[in-house]
């Protein structure tokens, strides 16, 4: 609201007789309330990913989830119906919308070849056929089908899979089915350290 | 939006009578802080930052955990850590958020001399509103609690709110819910007061703290903000709470018996800003001001 | 953990030690602060450092790093000296009354070692470790050429007065654990540990059996040279205490990560398949023999009745082998047994890096694993990087590992052009953008859903993955190769193959009926293609499928259990049963059979989880029973169903432990004196340990004379957050922690760059000169402890603006494994400090 000159001699004028005649309020609200910011967001419940407590988390996101609307994470908050941790979240899980729009998340495949001294982008089709034909190669260089004594092993010493505890059981039993299939033994997960 | 809990009671720099005052039931609500759970986690911090999404800043490592050494105007909510040794040798590692108390007689309303800047609603919580404010500074002299901060850019005070948006909707203050381990909690004064005189009286009789107690001072009326202390007779320990605040003598002064002059002035200062107003229009603001909600324009 | 998160409200007592739960576990030790405040429990913390859960305890204890073992006996033996034990618990529910072969030896006989140590070797032969049989020696003599077994049926003496009772050897080995020794160990003070120990027993004060003790530990105990065994005293208190099986007691392990239990459930470990199964070796010549030696069998009392539940292994195993496999394993091919890697070596964690280091692995797929960073001696494996071949990383943010090319450490040393190593880097989903369940400590399984897209190009971690897998099978297929078999045969029918729903993945690891089934005893039948009920139904016919038996009951045709979201908790002991699914079969604390007495009542009736019901023949209660539900109390089954005896083991016996049957205390691989029990024999002997150039170890005499531990920090999570400008702000950059008085000695200050050493590498930051952390008197002799916390490395926001010195803290610390977790020593080793 742009009030002119004029607005402003009338309002002085008025509101300053009635309010020295009648000792009436001039402005109706004082305070300023603030709105609501996840009043009409939406809610999605999810688990925090940092430790092993397990935190229920709602992660609010504008938008009803309409076809039209890419949701974006406006705010996150404990879930106050989890039996562990009823709302609360630690200063990890409190600032987990940070991690959500980090401007730092790697965004596109990227190779760093040999000798070299920068990443290079690379397609995902690209990356995914290299890493393929590489985890072939070095299988088929150096399977072993049996050991020094002749007993079948079936054995590939020479890949190895580090994993870490932040992803969800079905794809660490992916990885055990995948990786057990190829023979790999050198299996370990952040689960050892 | 409910603003039933919303209802203004005190306004600060104001002449006649408030809308909310005296208008109908209401009960004051309260956060209690058990420093005797406190784990000094900051949870409660950067919730406070999440929900009201203030802009980060830097920090410094300072030989301490402590985020920074006091609250900004744009940090509202503070943990403070003191290791404190005991006569036997033993250690203390005291915790306290630190945050506006929402004192019921507030010094920085008090001092504000500003028509709307700082307002206090009935059920207890003193909230700033930045549109109104001139930014003179006179409520962080009013604060006996060192609350109050200046954003040095755009020349506007601010502090805790209580969250006064999610409590209008009946949600509890951010940092309340965000409390691991449950060392803050929140609701009506009375209700709050009776779990801390509770727990103090756990503490001194399961727990081997003789003179756990309750802080809610009296000098500011009580607070909207009452702490368990293990030693109610030290609060000074804890990152220098002061054991008996009150609103400074001059503000007390200016706002009591001189408040004629303060009258006087504040109509030759009105009378002067209309005559410049009708010879030089008005004054355009040098920054634009994020404001969190478009309002009445001051 | 064998209870759980909110079960914490139940207890009386806490002695929280190896482990900062309040600093690493917020959110979950609020139930420990909920016991405080409604129970006015107590809380005993034992750390290096005055911790922010000290800051809450009720005690605190400040210890030397690794010396938890001499403390823990040392409560042993106050226990039993003090008869502040459980002995209706321990006589009927431990192995206290079996009776040892007369030729086992303690170490205080045997030189600091068990009977049977091998000098050459150093290993055991763990004949002698074995319960004696009824009828007396040799009535169950092995037969020769075979490996030892528990006798069927072991002597036992229900007074406890036999000398060779596990009891009295218990008794006799921990007597040796003093206060005074203790005080010169750990630098505990005596008075200061008498006080700690009347404390934790106190629950045992006059045999009252009401008053439940728990114990919480976390990577404080695993990161030694030691590690299971500082856990396994913990346990033999407990037995000793009658705190397992009941609400607020137990032993609990608070894992770091949201899926760190879901990961090792799953097996993504050398040594395990899916639900703790052993892997075949190639010792096992067929899938029988395997089934042989990894199935138990019952060995107990004779009147006595043992579960023995893992002698249903064979089910376990031939239904997993259906759910890889399909219709390729066959009971004609051994249930393709041959399509199993078979395991001749330890292949863990520290191995994999040594093996890459010497060129043995060419190849590494890292996702969500930052491995330089993680593990100790940082530097061997940015070493052993430069000499892979290749190098796959699936990450969220920038890493040390995938930049380890251009680490401080390659750019100091110049030889980036140098290096080899072709480095992909995958950008992958993050938390909010995927579905799918984790597992969280308490063995909850909790459904998540995916709120947002991915950014930019980002995929699924299970679409890379399995868009990486099915290429491999197209190359064999096209191209054929080295035994192509359990690649093309691995069953991947998910309706997305490129990217498998996450829900059918889950049913796979739930399980199915592959024919019509139908329980004789019930006679209820599911239907071939129908899910399972429970792992119950699991058979070794081939007619059942199941990924994860010990997940069986998570996604049944009642739907994904995971996903139930039913706050309620009837009993109002933290139980939640509607709340998503727990294994085994949604038991919430285990081994609740130990909760009751011998006649099946609960010891304390305030707090019942479950008992007897005499009128229904059953067990019922509150939580699901641990135990054979129609079991009879006179019967006496022992309540610890996993184990061949039904009790639980305080004495370990055969090849269960590689380094004794009662924990012994060593001293951490770098410390500051030798071994006060046994001079000359400092150290774990059976401890693994690498020889390559990066394999240092400083000495006392070397001018390594500060132990130093490290830690996490509750604003910071392990090189996550570093990329999180909230954490920063709250915690921006590394710290060392150091005692006032030794700060003031170095005339270093509170903000001032200190330069950490040890024989393996070096860090620099800013010193935090604190009251938390005193000097200790060990052996007499002033010795100073410090403290880093671990959070940074050479990428993250604070890196990235050169306000740190770019080094990893586990650059210092070095590879020494215990031999039966393989996990690594990082949790204390001797570093040099010098004033930068």
């Amino acid at each position: 609201m742009q009030a002119t000159r004029r607005d402003f001699l009338k309002f002085t004028t008025i509101g300053g007789a009635a309010a020295a005649i009648f000792g009436f309020d001039l402005q109706p609200a004082y305070a300023q309330l603030r709105v609501l910011k996840i009043a009409r967001a939406s809610e999605t419940r999810s688990t925090c990913p940092y430790c092993a407590v397990g935190c229920g988390t709602i992660i609010y996101t504008i938008g009803d989830k309409a076809k039209n609307v890419t949701p974006q994470v406006v705010h996150v908050e404990g879930d106050p119906d989890h039996p562990t941790n009823r709302g609360t979240l630690c200063p990890k899980g409190a600032s987990l919308e940070q991690d959500i729009l980090n401007d730092r998340r790697l965004l596109k495949p990227q190779v760093r070849r040999p000798g070299g001294t920068q990443w290079e982008d690379i397609s995902w089709d690209d990356a995914l056929n290299e890493i393929a034909a590489r985890i072939k190669k070095t299988r088929d260089d150096s399977f072993i089908e049996k050991d020094a004594k002749g007993v079948t092993v079936n054995r590939l010493e020479s890949i190895s899979w580090i994993g870490g505890c932040t992803d969800t059981n079905e794809f660490n039993y992916l990885v055990v089915k995948a990786m057990r299939a190829l023979g790999v033994v050198h299996l370990e997960n952040q689960a050892r350290v | 939006m409910s603003q039933a809990t919303l209802r203004v009671q005190k306004i600060s720099g104001h002449a006649g009578s408030v809308p909310g005052d005296d208008a109908q039931r209401e009960y004051t609500v309260c956060k209690l802080i058990d420093t005797t759970t406190c784990i000094g986690c900051k949870a409660c911090e950067v919730a406070c930052m999440e929900w009201n999404d203030l802009p980060f800043g830097e920090t410094v490592f300072d030989n301490t955990y402590q985020t920074m050494p006091e609250t900004r105007w744009n940090y509202w909510n503070l943990i403070l850590f003191n290791e404190h040794e005991k006569e036997d040798g033993s250690l203390m590692w005291l915790m306290r958020k630190n945050q506006c108390m929402h004192c019921a007689d507030p010094g920085c309303l008090a001092a504000c001399p500003s028509d709307g800047a700082i307002v206090q609603y009935t059920n207890g919580i003193v909230d700033f509103q930045q549109a109104n404010c001139i930014g003179c500074g006179y409520c962080i002299t009013g604060c006996p609690f060192d609350i109050p901060k200046m954003n040095p850019k755009t020349n506007r005070v601010f502090k805790c709110t209580l969250c006064s948006d999610r409590v209008s909707e009946g949600l509890e203050p951010a940092c309340i819910k965000s409390c691991p381990t449950g060392c803050l909690h929140f609701g009506s004064k009375e209700d709050m007061k009776d779990l801390a005189e509770k727990r103090a009286m756990q503490l001194r009789t399961d727990y081997n703290f003789p003179q756990a107690g309750v802080y809610d001072p009296a000098g500011v009326g009580g607070t909207g903000v009452v702490y368990v202390l293990h030693d109610a007779t030290k609060p000074e320990l804890y990152g220098g709470l002061p054991s008996n605040p009150s609103i400074p003598w001059s503000v007390r002064l200016w706002k009591g018996p001189l408040k004629w002059l303060g009258n006087a002035a504040m109509i030759g200062g009105i009378l002067g800003l209309v005559v410049h107003y009708l010879r030089f229009g008005p004054k355009e603001r040098e920054e634009t001001i994020k404001q969190p909600h478009e309002g009445a324009e001051p | 953990m064998t209870n759980g998160w909110v079960d914490m409200k139940n207890t009386d007592m806490m002695l929280i030690m190896g482990g900062n739960p309040a600093e690493n576990h917020p959110c979950g030790f609020k139930w420990a602060i909920e016991a405080k405040r409604t129970r006015s429990a107590k809380m005993i913390s034992v750390d290096p450092r005055f911790t922010r859960t000290s800051s809450v305890a009720d005690m605190f204890c400040q210890i030397r790093a690794g010396t938890d073992i001499a403390f823990l006996g040392g409560l042993i033996n106050y226990a039993i000296e003090n008869n502040r034990i459980a002995k209706e618990y321990l006589v009927n529910y431990t192995n206290a009354a079996f009776v040892i072969k007369s030729d086992f030896k303690l170490p205080a006989d045997t030189d600091g070692v068990f009977s049977g140590f091998d000098e050459t070797k150093f290993s055991y032969d763990k004949t002698t470790w074995n319960y004696d049989a009824a009828g007396g020696p040799g009535h169950n003599a092995a037969v020769a050429g075979t490996p030892p077994g528990l006798p069927g049926s072991v002597d036992y003496d229900l007074t406890l007065q036999n000398p060779n009772c596990v009891f009295q050897l218990l008794k006799k080995h921990y007597s040796r654990y003093t206060p005074e020794i203790i005080e010169r160990i750990t630098g505990i003070p005596k008075e200061q540990f008498l006080k700690a120990a009347e404390l934790y027993t106190s629950i045992r004060k006059d045999g009252d059996m009401k008053k439940a003790g728990t114990i919480i530990y976390a990577v404080g105990w695993t990161h030694h040279s030691f590690g299971t065994q500082i856990i396994r005293t913990a346990a033999m208190l407990q037995l000793l205490l009658g705190n397992v099986g009941r609400a607020g007691g137990g032993v609990n392990a608070l894992r770091g990560h949201s899926n760190i239990q879901g990961a090792t459930d799953m097996a993504g470990l050398f040594d395990t398949l899916p639900g703790y199964l052993k892997v075949p070796t190639p010792g096992d010549a067929s899938f029988d023999a395997w089934m042989k030696r990894a199935t138990p069998t019952a060995s107990k009392p004779a009147p006595w009745d043992s579960w023995n539940y893992y002698g249903n292994t064979s089910k376990f195993t031939v239904s997993l082998m259906k759910a890889f496999y399909g219709d390729a394993a066959t009971k004609q091919n051994d249930w393709a047994f041959d399509y199993l890697p078979k395991v001749d070596r330890d292949y863990s964690w520290t191995n994999l890096w040594n093996d890459m280091y010497n060129g043995t692995v060419k190849g590494m797929l890292a996702f969500g694993m930052n491995g330089v960073a993680i593990g100790p001696d940082s530097n061997k494996n940015i070493d052993a990087l430069k000499k892979a071949e290749w190098l796959v990383v699936g990450e969220i943010y920038q890493d040390e590992t995938s930049e380890f090319w251009k680490s401080p450490r390659v750019i100091a040393q110049g030889d980036m052009k140098q290096i080899q190593t072709t480095v992909y880097r995958l950008p992958c989903a993050g938390f909010a953008e995927k579905d799918g369940s984790f597992t969280n400590s308490a063995r909850w399984l909790l459904w998540k859903n995916a709120a947002v897209p991915t950014p930019g190009d980002c995929r699924l971690d299970q679409a890379i993955v399995a868009q990486i897998f099915l290429k491999v099978r197209d190359l064999y297929k096209k191209e054929g190769g080295k035994f192509p078999d359990p690649i093309l045969n691995l069953t991947w029918a998910y309706t997305t193959p490129q990217s498998p729903a996450l829900s059918e993945v889950l049913k796979e690891l739930n399980g199915k009926a592959l024919a019509d089934l139908e329980d004789p005893a019930t006679k209820v039948q599911i239907k071939a293609g129908q899910q399972l009920p429970g792992f119950a139904w699991l058979k070794d016919d081939g007619t059942t499928a199941c990924g994860n038996w010990i997940y069986s009951g998570s996604f049944t045709e009642a739907g994904n259990q995971t996903a139930r979201r039913d706050p309620s908790d009837p009993s109002n002991m933290g139980v939640h049963p509607g709340w998503g699914w727990s294994w085994p079969a949604n038991r919430r604390v285990l081994y609740n059979r130990a909760s009751c007495d011998v006649e099946g009542k609960p010891w304390d009736p305030s707090r019942k989880q479950i008992w007897w019901n005499e009128g229904s023949g059953k067990w019922v209660g509150n939580d699901v029973p641990d135990f054979k539900v129609d079991s009879k109390p006179k019967d006496h089954m022992g309540p610890f169903i996993m184990n061949p005896e039904g009790v639980g083991r305080i004495f370990a016996p055969l090849a269960a432990f590689a380094d004794g049957p009662f924990p012994e205390f060593y001293e951490p691989i770098e410390s500051p004196i030798d071994n006060l029990f046994h001079a000359g024999r400092t150290h774990n002997p059976v401890v693994t340990k690498f020889k390559d150039a990066d394999d240092k170890f400083g000495t006392v005499k070397e001018g390594f004379n500060v132990v130093c531990t490290t830690f996490r920090l509750t604003e910071h999570y392990h090189y996550w957050t570093k990329n999180n400008p909230m954490n920063v702000q709250l915690v921006p950059e590394p710290f060392i922690e150091m005692a006032a008085e030794m700060a003031d000695e170095l005339g270093i200050r509170g903000g001032e760059h200190v330069k950490i050493s040890s024989a393996r590498g070096d860090y620099i930051a800013k010193a935090m000169v604190t009251k938390r952390i005193k000097s200790m008197m060990i052996d007499g002799k002033k010795t100073y402890q410090i403290g880093i916390p671990f959070h940074w490395g050479y990428r993250g926001i604070a890196e990235d603006e050169g306000k740190t010195a770019r080094t990893l803290v586990n650059a210092l610390s070095h590879t020494a494994v215990d031999p039966n977790a393989h996990t690594p020593e990082f949790k204390g080793f001797l570093v040099k400090v010098e004033k930068v």
